[in-house]
This record gives structure tokens, C-alpha cells and sequence, in this order.
């Protein structure tokens, strides 16, 4: 099972480097081989020399396979809301990642408590990457858009800044650049990647794409990566195989929602998310937060 | 339509002082006009610079941040989309009608619709964040999306407006070009004669107006209510409470008709005051416009009733933190005293006679307008300040919206824009169809071709 979460990595690798490969002229072999797993699950030798650091693909090239998204993927994740005791590390790593200003949150962990005497509980909320979105409806320009992996996706190299996506968003994922992003001057001249969303971008909206850009070269996102408790489930609905960002465990994805009842959040709007939830049962950490009583 | 004046050198006098009356806000300079334009260019120039400002700083110069993403601009743009519905109202579903009374009143709705559809135009640019990529919306347009619909018919409109207004006028730009040489600028002059498209007054001319305005009147019935209604759609698309209504298309409608119905009351009396009109926008006509307005209110009242009520018997989730906000909330204040002057005191005011004479109704009329305006900021605000999962780790005035100084310079840069349209085609054309008015005096329409003597 383990090797799953290992063998993604490396398919991503390949994936990554194969462009490359394509363009490489051929060198004298060293005979220093590695082994990589292909996408189509085949093992292949490949020469050292030949592996060299991906360059970033032009705007165009970015944009285009950023719609594309990754062949064969069914992208889901799973967040078990009794293993989160609100460390905040999945909120530090993703400001990181996408350049976002201290109010900006792509991933927000909530305090929730869903009726008057119910136990209050954390809830990490990303953006819910819907399978039917309201957000991508109404974009009037094609911005913001559906991949075929399941990530939705964001072009703030066309966006207009309407804002209607945020209006039309009810898990309020979606965030805007109302004044010039974190770092503008130090990323200033930068190549727009499509897939992390940056560098963010003055008048246009942001939102958690599962680390889209991870994805492709096999590694997890980086709230996954980051979380120190196992919250953090995260893979490939077509493969049935989820692994944990802490334990880097890998387990079937139907049995994981199944044995614990997973739930989606607000799935009554028929908005079809592709985050679940273990219920806060048997929670591993005390409820410490203040739960602001304004939505019960 | 009156007897026919058989005489000619009565329907010439006659004609003469229709002409006289009418032309009077072109003729007219004084200090006052100046002094008028002087202070919308002013402030339109301030609301400019505001926009500057908000260019080149971001969004964040506004009261607007991830939640309430939707401010003051939306609803001024919500309300500036339904004061020109009057347009339709008055000129297309009241002449198909064959509701004489309203016809001096058309060309004081096309002004309004043409100025307010316009603006609501510049408005929606204005609240943009990336404004400079406006051409996306061509380029990259998709057409599932309501804001492409609303383009589309906003446009659409503004074309019909402009034509309902022009088309009518022609025969007056004609009688302009000929009778008005001495007392106007040549440029005017000039302007008129390219306008006036060589207009000879012969009868196959008349029926080639009576025909076009026919049409324009039908196509512009659609055009009207899905403007409104698909602006009511870029809320009601939403899963929000407060919007996710069926009933949101006909209530929008219904409150256009409303705010419009008053912009023309307001916009009628100034230029009865202003250019000594009182035989021309008579007593009558404030009298049926006010019949107009309780009737349109009590529509209107009917809608909020059904939109208020039944949810507010319910009271889901949701729903009901919404409501509870509306009624004994934050925005209980603002939503009452719009209730009130906006709805029940024109309709109760209004059914005497005695509030339906001109300075009455016009009072009333700027109250409802001041209300109609709120009403929409109480639409689309609330709603945002209370989405579905808790506001939390973002600072305090994330949550509750409050505009900022910037955003109302623009916002009154908006409405000055709106009067200085208005005001323009005051200054350049009659307020009232010269022809049509004349016809219905009993004048015949050779007169109005033919050249003064003098």
C-alpha cells in the first residue's frame, strides 16, 4: 500500500521531466541509471544525464496544460475533523505557497459548532473543487474553470475582477487581491504559473487549487504536507487510494469515507464537492477555541 | 385629439408659440444653467479623480473585502438599471396602450432611461478590478454567464432608447434647422440640419416614423423587463439567502417601475419650474403620473410582501439570520424607514388628490427615489455580510461593510454623470415632442415645414 504514495511521486516526477527529455539532445551514457514509473504504470531506466530541472513552460504553454489538468486524475481530499487541533501549520504553509497576505486564506480552519448544544469543533476548509461549481457558471470570461482532474482552477491572467465567483461561492473559498499582492515588487517579472495561482495579482481572485502545480510534479498539496496530525487525506478517486499528508499512509479511498462515515459540507445545495469529512468523533485534541455564536 | 383649426393663420400663431414654449430651455442662457454646469462638471470631476485613486491603489480603497465583495456600486448600479426601465414603461407599453396622456411625457423617460442605462453601464467598469481587461468580456466571453446576458441586453436597450428618442425628434430637428437660424449658434443649426437627415415633412416620411417607432416600441417590451431581469438574476443565480429566490425577476421589475416612475415625476416638475411648462406638463399629467406610481407601488408592495413573508414564516437557517437582520438588526433602522417612505406613504399620500398636484407629488416622488436607492443597498449588502460558514480569521471590518469615502465620490460622480446627460439633452433638444404636440393641438402637419416669414 505504501509504495502507492511513493510510486505518485515519481509518476510525477517523469511527468514533469519528460518535456524536457523531449528537447534534450542525447549524451554519452554514464551507465548511472534510476528507475522511474511511468504513467501508464510502466517501470523504465532512465540515464542521470538526461534528468535535468524542468524549466518553467511559457505563459501560454502554463495556461494551456493548467486547463488540461493532469490525464487520468480524479483529484479528492479527506479531512478528519476529529484529528484537528487548529495548528494552523496547513494555513502557514498554503500563504506560503501562493504569496497570500496574512488575511488572505486560501485553507481557513474554522471553529463551527452546528447547533446550540452540540460540541463545537475545528474545520479546516479549503475550497470544496465542486463537480457541479456555481463559481465556474458564472464567470463571464472563462477565468475560473473545471479540470478535468477535478481541481478548479483560476486564470488571473484573464480575470476581470467581477467578483461574481465570490458572490456565487457558498463555502466562501474564493478570496481577491484588493490591493497590491504580498511580495508584488519581489515577484515582479515572474512567469504567471496557472496551477499555483501565482504571482497573485492585483484585481483578481485567488483560491486553494490543491496545489495544482505539486500535483503535477507528485508531491501533495502543501496544507497536506504541512499538517502535523493527520488531518490530511489526500489522493486519487480513480485509483480508489488516498495517502495522509502526516503518516504518509496510503489507504483505500471508498473504505476510508465508508468505515467513518464521511459527509460533504452543504451537500443539500447539490453542489458535489470533492472534499469529505470524517465526523468530529472521538476527537484527538480538546476543543479550545471561542465559537462565535452569531451562526447557530 | 382636439378639432381640427381650419384656419392658417391661426394654427401658424399657434404653432408659433408651441415652438416659442418648447424651445425655451434651448433658447434660455443664464447664470443659473452655467452656474448648474458648472457645479456637475465639478463634482463629476472629483468622482473622476476618486476613480483614479481606486485605479491605481486596487479595490481595497473601497469598504469591500472577501465577503462583502458586492458594495455600494452594485446596488447604485441595480438602481440606476431600474430608473431606466421607465423608459419602457412610458413611451413603449403606454403608447401601445393608446394611453394619450402620456405622450408629452415619453421623451422625459427616454432621457431618463438613456442617461441611467448609460451609467449603469459605466458603473459596472467602475466596480471592476481589472478594468483595463474590459475586453475580455468580447474576446473571452461565455455565454452561461449572467453578467454576458446583462451586457447584452443593456446594450440592446441603450440602442432602442437612443432610437426611441431620436427617431421622434427628427421632424423637431427639422423645424429647429428652419425657424431657429437667428436665435441659436450656427453650430446648433448645423447640428440639427445633420441630424434632421434632410426631413421634408412629406406624408411617406411620417409613415416611415410611425412605422419604425412601432417596431421599436414591440422589440423594446422583451428588452425592457429582461434587462431588469436579468440583473435580478446576477443575485438570484446565487445560493445566498436573501437571494436565492424564483420570485426575485417580477420583484426587481416591479421596484424599477417604482424608482422610475418617480425619477420622471421629479425630472417633469424641474422643467415645469425651470422652463415654464405648466401648459405643457399640466396639473393632469402629475395627477395620472401619481395614479401611476400608487399603482406601481402597490405591485411593488405585493412582491415584498411574498418576498419578506414567506421566508420570514419559515425562518430556515440561513433565511433567518438575514431576516432577523432586516427586521430588528443591524439594518432594521434603513430597512423600515425605506419600507415606509418608499412603499406604504406614497401609496397612502398619494391616493388624495390633494398630494397629486405638482409640488406634493414631486416631494414624494424624490423621497420614493431616495428609498429606492437604500432599498437596493438593503438587498445587496446584508446578503453578504451573513454567507453560509462563519467569518473568522480575518480582521473585524471584514465582516461588516461600511463605504468609504472614495467609494461615495465615485458613486456621486455617477449620478452627476446621470444629470449632466440629462441636462444636455434639455439644452440641445425640446423636452416634448414639437410635432406630436402641435398634431394634438389640431395644427395640421404642413405648417410645421414651412419657413417663418420674416
Amino acid at each position: 500500500m505504501k509504495t502507492l504514495g511513493a510510486s505518485m511521486g515519481v509518476a510525477g516526477v517523469l511527468g514533469g521531466s519528460s518535456l524536457l527529455n523531449s528537447c534534450a539532445k542525447v549524451e554519452t551514457n554514464t551507465g548511472d541509471k534510476i528507475k522511474l514509473l511511468t504513467s501508464s504504470g510502466e517501470l523504465v531506466e532512465v540515464d542521470k544525464v538526461q534528468l535535468k530541472p524542468a524549466e518553467m513552460p511559457s505563459l501560454t504553454e502554463n495556461q494551456k496544460r493548467g486547463r488540461l489538468g493532469l490525464p487520468g486524475r480524479s483529484w479528492v481530499m479527506v479531512i478528519d475533523l476529529s484529528k484537528c487541533r487548529n495548528a494552523r501549520e496547513c494555513m502557514k504553509a498554503c500563504q506560503n505557497h501562493h504569496q497570500l497576505r496574512p488575511e488572505q486564506h486560501h485553507m481557513n480552519v474554522l471553529q463551527m459548532q452546528d447547533a446550540e448544544h452540540t460540541a463545537p469543533y475545528y474545520m479546516p476548509k479549503p475550497c470544496q473543487h465542486c463537480d457541479n461549481p456555481p463559481c465556474t457558471k458564472v464567470c463571464p470570461v472563462n477565468a475560473t474553470f473545471k479540470r478535468d482532474d477535478g481541481i478548479v482552477l483560476i486564470d488571473n491572467e484573464r480575470c476581470i475582477g467581477c467578483r461574481f465567483c465570490i458572490a456565487a461561492c457558498p463555502y466562501s473559498a474564493r478570496v481577491f487581491n484588493w490591493f497590491e499582492p504580498r511580495d508584488a515588487e519581489k515577484y515582479e517579472g515572474v512567469t504567471y504559473n496557472i496551477e499555483a495561482n501565482v504571482p497573485q495579482k492585483r484585481g483578481t481572485i485567488s483560491k486553494c487549487l490543491f496545489s495544482a502545480d505539486r500535483l503535477r510534479d507528485g508531491k501533495l498539496p502543501s496544507c497536506v504536507s504541512a499538517c502535523p496530525n493527520g488531518v490530511y487525506w489526500f489522493g486519487d478517486r480513480n485509483e480508489d487510494a488516498v495517502t495522509n499528508g502526516t503518516t504518509k499512509e496510503t489507504v483505500r479511498f471508498s473504505e476510508l469515507i465508508e468505515k467513518n462515515a464521511a459527509y460533504t459540507l452543504m451537500e443539500e445545495l447539490g453542489t458535489k464537492p470533492r472534499v469529505y469529512y470524517l465526523p468530529p468523533k472521538d476527537r484527538a485534541f480538546p476543543f479550545q477555541g471561542h465559537i462565535d455564536t452569531h451562526h447557530i | 385629439m382636439m378639432e381640427k383649426i381650419e384656419s392658417p393663420a391661426e394654427s401658424r400663431k399657434l404653432l408659433d408659440k408651441i415652438t416659442f414654449d418648447l424651445t425655451r430651455s434651448i433658447v434660455k442662457k443664464d447664470e443659473l444653467t452655467r452656474f448648474w454646469f458648472f457645479i456637475l462638471i465639478m463634482f463629476a470631476g472629483v468622482g473622476l479623480w476618486g476613480w483614479i485613486i481606486q485605479f491605481s491603489t486596487g479595490l481595497g480603497v473601497t469598504g469591500m473585502r472577501d465577503y462583502v465583495s458586492w458594495g455600494m456600486y452594485i446596488a447604485n448600479f441595480v438602481f440606476f438599471v431600474a430608473v431606466s426601465l421607465i423608459g419602457f414603461l412610458i413611451s413603449s407599453a403606454l403608447h401601445l396602450l393608446k394611453i394619450n396622456w402620456a405622450k408629452p411625457v415619453s421623451r422625459v423617460a427616454e432621457q431618463v432611461a438613456i442617461a441611467a442605462v448609460a451609467l449603469a453601464g459605466v458603473i459596472i467598469v467602475m466596480d471592476m478590478g481589472r478594468p483595463d481587461r474590459f475586453l475580455n468580456i468580447f474576446l473571452h466571453g461565455r455565454f452561461a454567464s449572467p453578467i454576458i446576458w446583462d451586457v447584452t441586453v443593456i446594450t440592446t436597450y441603450l440602442v432602442i432608447s437612443l432610437l426611441l428618442f431620436y427617431i421622434p425628434l427628427i421632424p423637431d430637428l427639422a423645424l429647429m434647422r428652419d425657424r431657429m437660424g437667428n436665435e441659436l449658434p450656427r453650430w446648433q443649426i448645423k447640428l440639427y440640419t445633420v441630424l434632421a437627415l434632410g426631413w421634408k415633412g412629406k406624408a411617406e416620411q411620417y409613415k416611415i416614423i410611425y412605422h419604425a417607432l412601432r417596431i421599436l416600441m414591440l422589440l423594446i417590451i422583451p428588452v425592457g423587463l429582461s434587462i431588469h431581469t436579468v440583473t435580478s438574476w446576477l443575485f438570484a443565480a446565487t445560493l445566498r439567502s436573501g437571494w436565492d429566490t424564483a420570485i426575485l425577476g417580477p420583484y426587481f421589475v416591479a421596484g424599477a417601475f417604482v424608482a422610475g416612475t418617480a425619477a420622471v415625476i421629479v425630472v417633469m416638475y424641474v422643467y415645469r419650474l425651470r422652463y415654464n411648462l405648466k401648459d405643457y406638463f399640466e396639473d393632469l399629467h402629475f395627477d395620472y403620473m401619481g395614479k401611476l406610481l400608487v399603482f406601481v407601488c402597490l405591485v411593488y408592495l405585493y412582491f415584498n410582501i411574498n418576498e419578506y413573508l414567506v421566508p420570514g414564516y419559515k425562518m430556515k437557517l440561513a433565511d433567518g439570520i438575514h431576516l432577523r437582520e432586516l427586521f430588528k438588526g443591524n439594518y432594521s433602522g434603513m430597512f423600515w424607514l425605506v419600507q415606509i417612505t418608499g412603499l406604504v406613504l406614497p401609496i397612502v399620500l398619494l391616493l388624495f388628490r390633494y398630494f397629486r398636484r405638482p409640488l406634493p407629488i414631486a416631494v414624494i416622488s424624490l423621497v420614493v427615489m431616495i428609498s429606492s436607492w437604500f432599498k437596493r443597498y438593503i438587498i445587496v449588502i446584508p446578503t453578504l455580510e451573513h454567507p453560509f460558514l462563519p467569518v473568522q480569521n480575518v480582521p473585524e471590518h471584514f465582516q461588516n461593510y461600511s463605504p468609504t469615502s472614495t467609494e461615495i465620490m465615485i458613486t456621486i460622480f455617477s449620478f452627476v454623470s446621470a444629470l449632466i446627460i440629462i441636462s444636455l439633452l434639455a439644452k440641445l433638444f425640446p423636452v416634448i415632442t414639437i410635432w406630436e404636440y402641435a398634431e394634438e393641438q389640431g395644427i395640421d402637419k404642413k405648417y410645421l415645414t414651412e419657413k417663418p416669414k420674416n
